[in-house]
């Protein structure tokens, strides 16, 4: 009884020795994240795991894509070096409990921005740096053309997105019938659709590129023109740090504007002695755009140097010449009929 | 000291509501009511997309119940049928009994689970091509479809004649037992529950005739329309706990069975019991005291590890409820305190009737 007692004061003191802990770690998160990042030395970023073109490990195992470049980038823009980042592989389901926690500092997980996740979770949007649309993805030999053709299909896709809402809403609209199969991980929904378990596998319409590299035959399997739902992908930053936000927003502006300028990571030497004022101000030679933000006055230069323009980004990972060969379509700037657009640096 | 950790647990509630609340996110249970939105494919119960997310945990609730209800069963018989033939005296069944005990509790579930889903299901032809039982049922990659039985009104009826044959079998066994433990007297039992059961079964026929109709499945367009469809997910899912449960069940069985002095044994041949008889009057009864408790937790852990699947999109608790309503609603801590209290019911009531058949064996062993 002597024991038992000892061991259930054990438990309550520890308890209560952890709690003020856990306190005060939260209390830690919710301070600056800027100053965090800073001490630790570098940016904690969460990522798919393993979206070709967006963010997947190459054969060394280095993380490429166009959001592996978008944490690149912030972290070339805060310590000068673009290698100054971790990744953290996180499933759809854990994404939002990672940022709120504090594990990550950034999510740039291909993660849609809806009204949702931006005002209910603590978490906030605050660029978009891929326009997507959910759509359907078939094999070739079904002789299906659209997705109206799909009535009483079977489909895969992956759980804890948005694109099983989606799914359902469009075949509810259309007085259609479906199955819906949903994995926990996209590999897991692909070999399935890969099996023949289900007729169809539906995702971002960028994402359906990017699997279709995985299939055993890809050419075998065709994409669906229509396009289902607004996908605004972007990266994402905790609630309640709104210079951490600043920060990230103007990193995606910076590479935006940068292309908008004819500034790339080759010409960027040459550049620098450009007497064009909207070109100065944003490779730092003029104004006080690092200071305002807390960050080193060339964070912007260093971005592009080191990484690129917005066009190059796109064009090295998911463009036309990649594997994927996906086309500007909405991503290209406002100036060639798109939607990307920056606010002027100013 | 109660009070302590009372306080403690008020405290750390509080911290918890104070800090959601700093970062903005929703907290509280009313999510439990507003719409789901999305679809299942396994629903025990009705559901559409317009039901609510408490509805959407019953369904998961139900297909966990459901697999692990399914799973124990198959996994109690196939453990026992092993355990017995590993202290076979016939050497083929005695080590084919000890490869599939030691493959199958050596492999990983969650591959397993993955090698019956993945392996055999790759295997399967598509609906088109489906594997036909007199164009009834159909095996396909998704999954075996069944006539379903369609009742119209009468087959109350027929609900009533099996409610009787029922009692009537319960009434019998009891009076046959009675009557051999007053004074050895042998009731018949057999016949007139056979008496009953066509009784009853030709009287409901008389009032209703035939109030079934088949609801034959059928290939129209992408898949099967009509009948029961049982998705490859649960088969595979209740394939690999089964068979990996039954590894552990089988050896448990083995140890109770050797536990019982062997002694016993040539006590029951000297009283001329055959060996059959022997086995299953004296050493069963007794192995039976020492399998019970480590069969509970073989039990609770079956149903634990039914979790794994989500990996495989069979849409359980976890699944529907700590995976798709968590990403929807986004309120981890509500969802996953649901989910392990849930459990935590589960194996507590799982426990406490195993407990309470632990109990009743353990005293008939005292005084016999």
């Amino acid at each position: 009884m002597q024991i038992k007692r000892k061991a259930f004061i054990g438990v309550v003191s520890l308890v209560l020795g952890l709690t003020p802990m856990v306190a005060s770690v939260s209390a830690q998160a919710a301070g600056s994240t800027l100053d965090v990042v800073t001490q630790r030395g570098h940016l904690q970023c969460g990522v798919s795991q393993g979206l070709p073109g967006f963010s997947n490990p190459d054969d060394k195992g280095n993380w490429t894509g166009i959001d592996v470049d978008f944490c690149k980038a912030v972290a070339a823009a805060i310590f000068g070096d673009a290698k100054k980042v971790k990744f953290t592989p996180l499933s759809a389901k854990e994404r939002f409990t990672a940022i709120q926690s504090g594990e990550v500092d950034i999510i740039a997980r291909n993660t849609t921005w809806s009204m949702h996740r931006d005002t209910a979770l603590g978490v906030d949007f605050r660029a978009v740096n891929y326009y997507d649309g959910q759509g359907f993805m078939v094999r070739a030999d079904l002789g299906v053309t659209s997705t109206a053709e799909l009535d009483g299909a079977t489909l895969c896709t992956n759980q804890g997105t948005t694109t099983e809402l989606n799914a359902a809403d469009y075949f509810r609209a259309n007085n259609m019938q479906y199955e819906i199969v949903a994995f926990e991980k996209a590999d897991e929904a692909v070999a399935a659709y890969n099996s023949g378990r289900c007729d169809a596998y539906t995702t971002d319409h960028s994402a359906l590129y990017a699997q279709r590299l995985k299939l055993t035959d890809p050419q075998g399997h065709i994409v669906l023109p229509e396009i289902i739902s607004k996908e605004p992908l972007g990266p994402a930053v905790r609630q309640g740090d709104n210079n951490w936000g600043d920060i990230v927003a103007w990193v995606h502006y910076a590479t935006v504007a940068a292309e908008e300028l004819g500034v790339t990571s080759k010409n960027i030497a040459a550049m620098g002695n450009s007497s064009n004022p909207s070109v100065k101000r944003l490779l730092g030679k003029d104004g006080t755009f690092g200071r305002n933000l807390g960050i080193p006055a060339d964070w912007a230069m260093q971005a592009i140097k080191q990484v690129g323009n917005y066009g190059e980004i796109f064009e090295r990972n998911v463009g036309i010449n990649t594997p994927l060969g996906i086309e500007r379509g909405y991503n290209a700037l406002w100036t060639d009929g798109g939607l990307q657009y920056a606010p002027p640096i100013r | 000291m109660l009070g302590a950790l009372l306080l403690a647990m008020v405290w750390l509630v509080a911290n918890v509501q104070s800090n959601l609340e700093r970062q903005n996110i929703n907290s509280g249970f009313g999510f439990l009511s507003e719409r789901a939105g999305f679809g299942i494919n396994q629903t025990l119960i009705d559901y559409t997309e317009d039901s609510s997310f408490g509805r959407v945990l019953t369904v998961g609730l139900l297909n966990t119940l459901l697999v692990s209800v399914f799973g124990v069963f198959f996994a109690t018989v196939l453990g026992f049928a092993l355990g017995v033939a590993r202290l076979s005296g016939n050497w083929l069944i005695n080590k084919t009994a000890m490869v599939y005990v030691e493959i199958f509790r050596n492999v990983p579930l969650l591959l397993q689970i993955m090698f019956w889903y993945f392996g055999v299901l790759r295997n399967l032809p598509s609906p088109r091509k489906a594997v036909s039982l007199g164009d009834t049922m159909f095996l396909s990659n998704r999954g075996i479809v069944v006539p379903a039985i369609e009742a119209a009104s009468g087959a109350g009826w027929y609900v009533a004649a099996f409610g009787l044959s029922l009692a009537a079998f319960i009434w019998l066994r009891r009076r046959a037992r009675l009557a051999r433990l007053a004074d050895g007297a042998l009731m018949p039992f057999w016949r007139p529950l056979l008496t009953v059961v066509l009784a009853s079964i030709g009287v409901a026929a008389l009032l209703a005739g035939v109030p079934f109709s088949l609801d034959v499945p059928a290939l129209k367009g992408f898949n099967f329309r009509g009948g029961i469809t049982v998705i490859p997910e649960f088969v595979a899912l209740l394939l690999a706990l089964s068979l990996y449960t039954a590894a552990f069940i089988a050896e448990i069985v083995r140890a109770g069975i050797q536990s019982v002095s062997k002694g016993q044994r040539e006590a029951a041949a000297a009283l001329g019991l055959p060996d059959k008889t022997a086995l299953r009057l004296v050493v069963i009864p007794q192995a039976l005291r020492v399998i019970i408790p480590p069969l509970t937790s073989q039990y609770l852990n079956l149903t634990k590890n039914s979790s794994l699947a989500v990996a495989i999109a069979y849409p359980d608790i976890v699944s529907v409820f700590a995976g798709t309503t968590l990403t929807q609603v986004g309120q981890a801590v509500e969802i996953i305190f649901i989910t392990m209290m849930i459990y935590l019911s589960l194996s507590l009531m799982t426990s406490y009737a195993m407990n309470r058949y632990n109990a009743r064996i353990a005293l008939v062993g005292q005084n016999t």
